[in-house]
């Protein structure tokens, strides 16, 4: 049953990750039981509530939509590795300031997505900020708090662009 | 009474020099959880630690005629093998009654099915593996052998003497009923001059928390102990329920609760998965780690809601209500849920019905059944949405009978904020509402006269918009009388030790827990203005049952009520020690002496004295130096559980404005307000947020949400697919307004606020849907969730 397992190398966090996994193994499975990053949650299992999300080559994907074996030569970051850089601390704090989490669960998943909708510029609508983030479940917030977060993030990055 | 909006109300009894109370302090714990830092249960790894998987019975009602484990207990990585009858030799079985609840009655439930699985998704045979997946092939390798049995799926015909009993042994499916008369009801139908009579009926929903149930139990056959690690917001419940069942004593057992994936009382409950992960670590003497899949959770986190209310209401042309008359009926599953039971949600609905209203003749029945699904039990504000929807649904209806505007029915009826102490036509007590007030500042707030321009004038082209309102009350800082009454060993009362390091900040040890509400904030700022040192000098112990004060945890809106009066009682009991040893240093009279901003200082005019690590140099190094016969006590536990009042009800009103696209049926929340009364608020952005939140909920139930099962007891939506929650996109802004009208029963005057919003909700949007449909003649939808479909069948065009 396990007869199917595969030797893959990838970048977790800038750290080259060597492993043994079985075929059938998700990609979020992988970096929690097998790199012990559980910053990166499992909520639905099917690709609806986004708790799983990192980046693959620089892309915001599901981690429970992707093998691990699909990301062999990949660069893969999660929070963990995000947060080590300064590329989210402003969207952090802006989380923290307005309480855009309570249980924090999908927190991650939605710092991520979140950054990739900043990350394309421009000050986007509350309306396009809500769409953006229309595929990460919060059972907690109500998500007013969570759109009000990124929307003062994009107005903060677009006047501090304006002013350089 | 005052007005607050995002200001803190004025408190002169807690407005201490550097007061937290009324202040929007951030969180202190949420950074590890946008660094990925945190540690949910989830993520808990220990030495030797297996997993189980459970084998569950694909039939609503069936006998199990055999179990092989043969091939499964050779499947690779496999431990163990475990059936309903071999763990039931490890632990005992459990009855969800309680005395209180008078005439309730439960069949035994195990751990694991013995002879009969009652619902589909109840665990038939366990397997415990060195890994999830391994466990999983194991379970697929496990034969059982079913006899199907008739299920009873429909609460209607459960009580029909043709209906097969599920538990032969109770005589009938009826778990339990409760009829209450109050007043006279029949007169008051009588001297109405209009009667409007209908059936409300409420899907079946679920929690759906992001984190899904999780435990990892790990039983120390060296120590004789058992430590677990669960998401749970009762771990003193927890502790004693897994030692009476495993044959333990108390001290024997430990339960930590770090960081939890949400709640909303999914996690308050006894689950037999849970049960059985903790008797196979006994049985198994190493650490297992059991973690629900989305699809277990659905068919095994507790369902609630799924309540049929046939109701009536009298009213005279004046707009005064003469007479309620409501007549619930609820199927629980094959269970009442253990400890709480599955009688509460319908005991609340007789509770709450016509509560914010003086009308005090009243008639109620409420009948609770059993039915092959999975079990119900209490959900984020218990009751609350169906009465509150079952009350203004007849409001809104009955104002519209007579031509009456929806809001001046209710200020001709909603309790007088000057007649208090009161009562609720079915006698609950009231210490002190705002129904008046609160109503008056949402009519401000959201310009309801200017809205109703907007909606007339939209209406001449054809586009269908909608107000709705929701008054309501909610039950929070629940006494003895919810539980501990009835012979649950669950605390009421909760307490907060706090200590002085030596160091000069203060470590609090609290036996509320937190789920994202901002329990650690709440204590940590009011510990920091009672004893008197900056917020970043106060650290929180909570979730673990060997460091902190027994206590009942974070439930029915009591964290902040209970625990928070507990930590102003802790903090002024520490500051009074604390200065009794700075007068024996400083050769002061501790009346002279106050602490501010972490030093001693002089109460008058506020010269710093000592600094508060000195102090605590001297007590903990140098107590050689204080004055014979003087000893400091640096640590003070205080405990607090409200007596004057059974609960602390809050109040306050909801409105949804939306619009209806009468071609496709869909529903656009375009705007939605609530004004809440929760007495002292701590912490307003805390607040306002509890509200959003639940709010959102709220909305979900009346929208989207839908455990649909078919008539074999199968659960046919049990993904996230498929049912529906609410996602960003669907979700409109929400304007939270405040009125402040503390509990004299507590110093701190804090009342809960974790449910009004989810109180509200449905019966706001269901007013508007209505609303908007009437002036095209559509039938009243009171019918949960309110679908597209079903709105073009109200609108006769499907």
């Amino acid at each position: 049953m396990n007869a199917r397992v595969h030797d893959i190398t990838m970048t977790v966090n800038g750290e080259e990750t060597r492993a043994t996994v079985d075929a059938r193994k998700t990609l979020v499975d992988f970096l929690r039981d097998d790199a012990a990053l559980t910053g990166s949650h499992i909520g639905c299992e099917h690709g609806v509530c986004g708790a799983c999300s990192v980046r693959v080559d620089g892309a915001v994907v599901r981690g429970c939509l992707m093998l691990a074996v699909q990301c062999d030569g990949a660069r893969v970051e999660t929070i963990e590795g995000v947060a080590e850089t300064d590329e989210i601390t402003d969207l952090q704090e802006a989380f923290i300031a307005r309480n855009a989490l309570q249980c924090g669960y999908c927190t991650p998943g939605m710092l991520l997505t979140a950054q990739e909708l900043l990350a394309a510029g421009g000050v986007p609508s509350r309306e396009q900020i809500r769409v953006h983030l229309s595929g990460n479940y919060c059972r907690c917030t109500g998500y007013q708090a969570i759109v009000d977060a990124v929307e003062a993030v994009a107005q903060a990055r677009h006047s501090s662009r304006e002013t350089r | 009474m005052k007005i607050t909006d995002d200001s803190p109300p004025t408190l002169s009894a807690l407005d201490r020099p550097n007061s937290y109370i009324g202040r929007s302090v951030p969180r202190p714990n949420l950074a590890r959880l946008t660094r990925g830092r945190a540690q949910f249960v989830s993520d808990v790894t220990l030495p030797r630690m297996a997993h189980v998987a459970f084998v569950r019975s694909p039939h609503a009602h069936a006998r199990i005629t055999a179990i092989a484990t043969a091939a499964a207990k050779t499947s690779p990585g496999v431990i163990a093998v475990v059936t309903g009858a071999e763990l039931a030799k490890v632990i005992t079985p459990w009855v969800g009654v309680l005395t209180h609840l008078k005439g309730i009655k439960s069949a035994p439930q195990h751990a694991i099915a013995v002879e009969r699985a009652c619902w589909q998704g109840e665990a038939v045979c366990a397997v415990v593996a060195r890994t999830r997946a391994e466990a999983e092939d194991g379970c697929e390798l496990v034969d059982v052998g079913y006899e199907e049995l008739p299920a009873v799926t429909d609460a209607e015909t459960a009580l029909d003497a043709g209906t097969p009993v599920i538990h032969p042994e109770l005589g009938d499916n009826l778990t339990f009923e409760r009829v209450l008369v109050a007043g006279d009801p029949d007169q008051g139908f009588k001297d109405a001059d209009a009667v409007v009579e209908t059936t409300f009926v409420f899907g079946r929903h679920t929690g759906v928390t992001n984190e899904a149930r999780a435990i990892v139990a790990d039983w120390n056959s060296g120590d004789e102990r058992l430590t677990v690690y669960q998401g749970t917001q009762a771990p003193h419940m927890m502790q004693n329920l897994f030692a009476k069942h495993l044959g333990l004593e108390e001290h024997q057992v430990r339960v930590l609760t770090k960081d939890v994936g949400g709640s909303f009382g999914i996690k308050v409950h006894t689950y037999a998965d849970e049960m059985a992960t903790v008797a196979l670590s006994k049985l198994l003497k190493r650490p297992i780690k059991f973690v629900a899949d989305r699809i277990e959770s659905f068919v095994t986190d507790i369902h609630a809601r799924d309540h049929r209310v046939k109701a009536k209401i009298g009213v005279k042309s004046d707009g005064s209500i003469t007479a309620w008359e409501i007549d619930d009926l609820t199927g629980i599953g094959p269970y009442s849920v253990y400890p709480r039971t599955s009688g509460i949600e319908a005991n609340q609905i007789v509770n709450l019905t016509g509560g914010p209203y003086t009308c005090p003749n009243y008639r109620a029945r409420a009948r609770v059944v059993f039915q092959n699904k999975n079990v119900m039990c209490q959900y984020r504000a218990v009751g609350h949405p169906i009465a509150t929807a079952v009350t203004e649904g007849l409001v809104e209806l009955a104002a519209a009978q007579i031509g009456m505007d929806p809001l001046e029915i209710r200020r001709r009826n909603l309790i007088p904020d000057d007649a208090h102490p009161s009562s609720g036509p079915s006698g609950i007590k009231f210490e002190a509402l705002s129904h008046h007030e609160s109503l008056a500042h949402l009519d401000a707030m959201m310009n309801y006269a200017g809205l109703r321009a907007e909606q007339k004038r939209l209406r001449a082209q054809g586009i269908y918009r909608g107000i709705g309102f929701a008054s309501f009350v909610e039950v929070t800082n629940p006494s003895a009388a919810f539980y501990g009454i009835g012979g649950a060993k669950i605390s009421a009362q909760d307490g907060v030790t706090i200590r002085l390091d030596a160091q000069g900040a203060i470590i609090c040890q609290t036996g509320v827990t937190e789920q994202g509400q901002g329990a650690e904030a709440v204590i940590a700022q009011v510990a920091a203005s009672s004893f008197g040192v900056p917020i970043e000098r106060v650290r929180i112990i909570t979730g673990d049952t060997d460091n902190t004060p027994y206590g009942g945890g974070t439930w029915a809106s009591r964290a902040a009520g209970i625990g928070g009066e507990a930590a102003w009682q802790a903090g002024k009991a520490l500051r009074a020690n604390v200065l009794a040893c700075a007068a024996s240093i400083l050769q002061a009279k501790p009346e002279n002496l106050d602490i501010r901003n972490g030093a001693i200082v002089d109460s008058g005019t506020g010269t710093e004295r000592l600094p508060l690590h000195e102090l605590a140099r001297i007590a903990y190094f140098r107590p050689d130096t204080l004055p014979p016969g003087f000893q400091a006590e640096l640590m003070a536990t205080r405990h607090y559980v409200p007596r004057a009042w059974p609960f602390a009800f809050t109040n306050g009103i909801q409105a949804s404005y939306l619009e209806v696209d009468t071609e496709s049926g869909f529903v656009t929340l375009l705007k939605h307000w609530c004004v809440e009364d929760c007495g002292t608020v701590i912490n307003p952005q805390l607040v306002d947020e509890q509200i959003r939140g639940g709010v959102v909920q709220g909305l979900g139930g009346a929208l989207f949400e839908h455990c649909i099962y078919d008539e074999r007891g199968q659960l046919t939506n049990g993904n996230m697919a498929d049912y529906l929650v609410p996602m960003a996109a669907e979700m409109p802004d929400i304007e939270i307004g405040h009125v402040v009208t503390p509990t004299a029963d507590s110093e701190l005057g804090a009342k809960g606020a974790g449910e009004a919003g989810t109180a509200g909700a449905p019966g706001a949007v269901m007013n508007a849907i209505n609303d908007a449909l009437r002036p095209l003649g559509a039938k009243p939808l009171t019918d949960m969730p309110f679908t597209p479909g079903r709105i073009l069948q109200a609108l006769d065009r499907v």
